[in-house]
């Protein structure tokens, strides 16, 4: 019998790679939304002999967040103040948010918008008589730039048929930036630091998940928007489920790790999102909620939300809590606290609402409710719709179950942690949001590291820009970068590290692999190595049960951290003996490596937070409720590569836009 | 809820340049086996149930089964997309069917105005090449603490 061990992927690894070295002015690195906006914008400002690469680890045309599609553009500003943009994100995220950056992606993000629909991403439009017309008919009505009256679900939200969403927008930015100048299927990995400048960006080396080779890439400066991380917390699912993510399953905390491993400062890492959903499938519920009206129930049939107890309870969060709209985080509190005092399970009541709505409604427009209805999972959840599909839920005569699901972290979505990022150079911008390169000029979303730039999920204390402001603030960082690299047309990177010496870091779990392999007859279980499959597991078990994670209904304490904070010093140690034997599971490999970095960050940042400021989305029981005289600031931290050692700290908040 | 590959309808995209699902699958789990001209899904409980091999797939050789740790058997959806739309059907367990029709483009595709010829003028201003093209002002907080 031929024993089992080889490699379970089809494209095999190999001891030796193939290198590719190239040398270009601007690296773009990741390919959602955000960078789609760089790859559109970036060749309008940059000179013709401007060198610019973009790395996608998948394909553009359904890479990132957006991928599956979106049922709604959660941001246009429209005929709405952009002060009251920032007012809304502010209030959601309990009032610590960076209104440079918030203020300057609402000066932009409609221009993304109208860009969309010219490219043909159907939006839906209103009539002059105040009926809702679907894309295609919503035509005839002209554009949203031309004056055209979108369909508004909440204040900010617009509605799309968007299953070709990102197909759309990937298409413009391959036009833009021109084909020659991709490359798909090319995991970059690590950031390169300058051998000669401090504190400045020079590169990136990455490897192929097609074939056996590894690029290594130098540039003057770089942009990183891979998105945020998901999988880091033991999903509600733990068989085939694990990859039913509400975010991208694919989102390792690439973004994080790569620019906090160079030093950069990160912001608000504590800061999570644990979105309330629809039980297993996480369907989305804003148009359940903001269109057609449902309320969530109790298990006792009860709409606690606007309850005496509930309003006694937002009032210790107040002014968020009592706020027109309640926070996303003590939306979630809310539930939770129903949950705990056996009141639950929380059920979304579809029956009501939808028999409310036909009370109005013709058969046809009744008709083309149930088919909007189903059109919000179809076009951004499709799995949502086959589950009610397997549990034959008619929403019209059943309701549902809602959930809030596991952790995540992102900083484009109801979310904000991410890196500390310039905001642009404006008299109104308070100094201390300019971040200053080596000569002394300020580039806009430029990190702390020189020459470093990040958007989307990236950019910290600045949530709610979802695909829309993801896409104009790729643009933003676009042209920065074009400046940043024309000031600094002398500067040639070079690494500190050898050709050999990356090859070997990024190949070394293969040859870990390849070393030891024949040792035993099942190529999993091995005691020379860990798989990634295995080190995922330990990842979410560790966070599950310390980390606040669903297992304690999202609650830590100080001892609790403590103890996952050692769990995950070995279990980084225990990294350096990850073994791939195929390409798939190198990209499993490097993918786990980066969780583990950037969940590390998540609990430092957690730990020396000392209150709750996000009830809903954890708990610290050691300092439960908000302490503004002591927490109302930001926290920022920043990993030296050199002593190989953080700091933690603490960084002023400044009111910019009034009550 | 996993992509399956039906071994009789799968032909390993032999006449096309590329493996479609392979192409397509923002997680890269859809390879081919090459040996059997066939593609599978190398790790289903990573699958995000996005759909996109199923939709790309040219002889609609690719379907989704619901996750064995919730989904009850004998429900399927699966779209048809067209240059203008995509077509649902949705069965129930029970025997129901839906089907639903929905636009995704209103433009043919390949014509993104990607505005190849646009060339920005004032690098040191913050305005976006179209919007300066527009002759847009970027506006300044007024209602400030």
């Amino acid at each position: 019998m031929a024993l089992p061990n080889k490699p379970l992927g089809e494209l095999k690894a190999v001891r030796d790679p193939e290198v590719e070295e190239r040398e270009v002015d601007i690296l773009i690195v990741g390919g959602g939304m955000a960078a789609c906006g760089t790859a559109f914008e970036i060749k309008k400002w940059a000179s013709d002999d401007t060198k610019i690469l973009l790395c996608d680890k998948a394909s553009m045309e359904r890479s990132g967040a957006v991928a599956q599609g979106l049922s709604a553009i959660n941001t246009y500003i429209g005929d709405n103040k952009i002060e009251d943009y920032v007012r809304m994100v502010r209030n959601d995220l309990m009032g610590i948010v960076r209104e440079d950056l918030i203020y300057d992606l609402g000066c932009h993000i409609d221009d993304s918008v109208h860009l969309f629909e010219e490219w043909g991403l159907p939006m839906w439009k209103k009539t002059e008589d105040g009926k809702n017309l679907d894309g295609k008919k919503g035509q005839k009505m002209g554009t949203l730039k031309g004056g055209a009256t979108p369909v508004r679900t909440g204040k900010w939200q617009i509605m799309i048929n968007g299953e070709s969403y990102k197909r759309i927008v990937a298409e413009a930015a391959k036009l833009a930036l021109g084909e020659d100048n991709i490359l798909e299927r090319v995991f970059i990995v690590e950031i390169l630091l300058d051998a000669n400048k401090e504190n400045q960006i020079a590169g990136a080396v990455g490897f192929s998940v097609r074939e056996n080779k590894i690029y290594i890439i130098k540039c003057k400066t770089m942009m990183v928007a891979c998105g945020g991380a998901v999988n880091i917390y033991q999903p509600r699912s733990v068989g085939e489920g694990k990859g039913r993510a509400w975010y991208p399953v694919w989102n390792a905390g690439s973004t994080y790790t790569m620019c906090m491993k160079v030093g950069a400062e990160l912001s608000m890492m504590e800061n999570r999102f644990t979105p309330a959903r629809f039980k297993d499938g996480y369907g989305p519920v804003g148009a359940w909620f903001l269109l057609f009206k449902a309320k969530a129930l109790n298990g006792l049939g009860e709409a606690f939300a606007g309850s005496d107890a509930a309003k006694e309870e937002l009032e210790k969060y107040a002014p968020y809590g009592t706020a027109a709209i309640t926070p996303t985080c003590l939306r979630n509190h809310l539930m939770l606290f129903e949950m705990k005092a056996g009141r639950g399970p929380i059920i979304m009541d579809t029956v009501t609402a939808l028999a409310a709505l036909g009370e109005t409604m013709s058969k046809k427009e009744l008709k083309h409710l149930e088919s909007e209805a189903w059109e919000d999972f179809l076009d951004m959840t499709c799995g949502q719709a086959n589950l009610w599909c397997a549990q034959d839920c008619e929403p019209e005569k059943k309701n549902s179950e809602l959930m809030p699901t596991e952790p995540y972290l992102l900083g484009s979505h109801s979310g904000c942690c991410g890196l500390w990022a310039s905001g642009p150079d404006f008299d109104w911008v308070p100094d201390s949001y300019k971040v200053k390169a080596d000569n002394g000029k300020v580039y806009n979303r430029m990190t702390t590291v020189n020459g470093l730039f990040t958007a989307g999920d990236g950019v910290g204390c600045s949530g709610h820009k979802f695909s829309s402001g993801s896409h104009a603030e790729g643009r933003i960082t676009a042209k920065a970068m074009v400046r940043y690299a024309k000031d600094h047309a002398d500067f040639a990177p070079a690494l500190s590290q050898t050709k050999e010496e990356l090859v070997d870091l990024i190949y070394k779990p293969v040859r870990l692999y390849l070393d030891n392999c024949e040792y035993t007859t099942t190529v999993d279980i091995n005691p020379n190595y860990v798989k990634p499959s295995g080190m995922a597991m330990r990842l979410m078990k560790a966070t599950h049960e310390y980390g606040a994670g669903t297992a304690t209904y999202y609650q830590t304490s100080s001892k609790s951290l403590e103890i996952v904070m050692d769990l995950l010093a070995t279990m980084r140690e225990d990294c350096e003996k990850l073994a791939a034997g195929d390409l798939h599971e190198l990209m499993r490999v490097w993918e786990i490596e980066h969780r583990i970095w950037t969940v590390e960050a998540h609990l430092r940042h957690i730990q020396f937070r000392k209150e709750t400021r996000y009830p809903g989305f954890y708990y610290q029981a050691d300092y439960p409720g908000q302490d503004d005289e002591n927490w109302f600031c930001f926290v920022n931290s920043k990993y030296d590569p050199k002593a190989k050692a953080w700091d933690i700290f603490k960084k002023d908040y400044v009111k910019i836009i009034s009550d | 809820m996993p992509s399956f590959v039906i071994q009789e309808k799968c032909d390993g995209c032999k006449g096309g340049d590329k493996t479609a699902c392979m192409y397509i699958c923002p997680n890269d789990l859809m390879v081919l086996d090459p040996n059997a001209m066939k593609a599978y899904n190398q790790e289903p409980d990573q699958c995000w149930e996005c759909f996109s091999c199923v939709k790309i797939c040219p002889t609609q050789a690719i379907e989704v089964r619901g996750y064995s740790d919730f989904v009850p058997m004998g429900s399927s959806i699966m779209p048809m997309l067209g240059t203008e739309d995509v077509m649902w059907t949705c069965k129930f367990r029970n025997g129901l069917i839906k089907r639903f029709k929905f636009p995704i483009r209103t433009t043919p595709e390949g014509t993104a105005n990607a505005y190849p010829d646009l060339k920005g003028k004032d690098l040191e201003s913050e305005l976006l090449s179209t919007q300066e093209a527009d002759g847009y002002t970027i506006p300044v907080p007024t209602e400030t603490a």
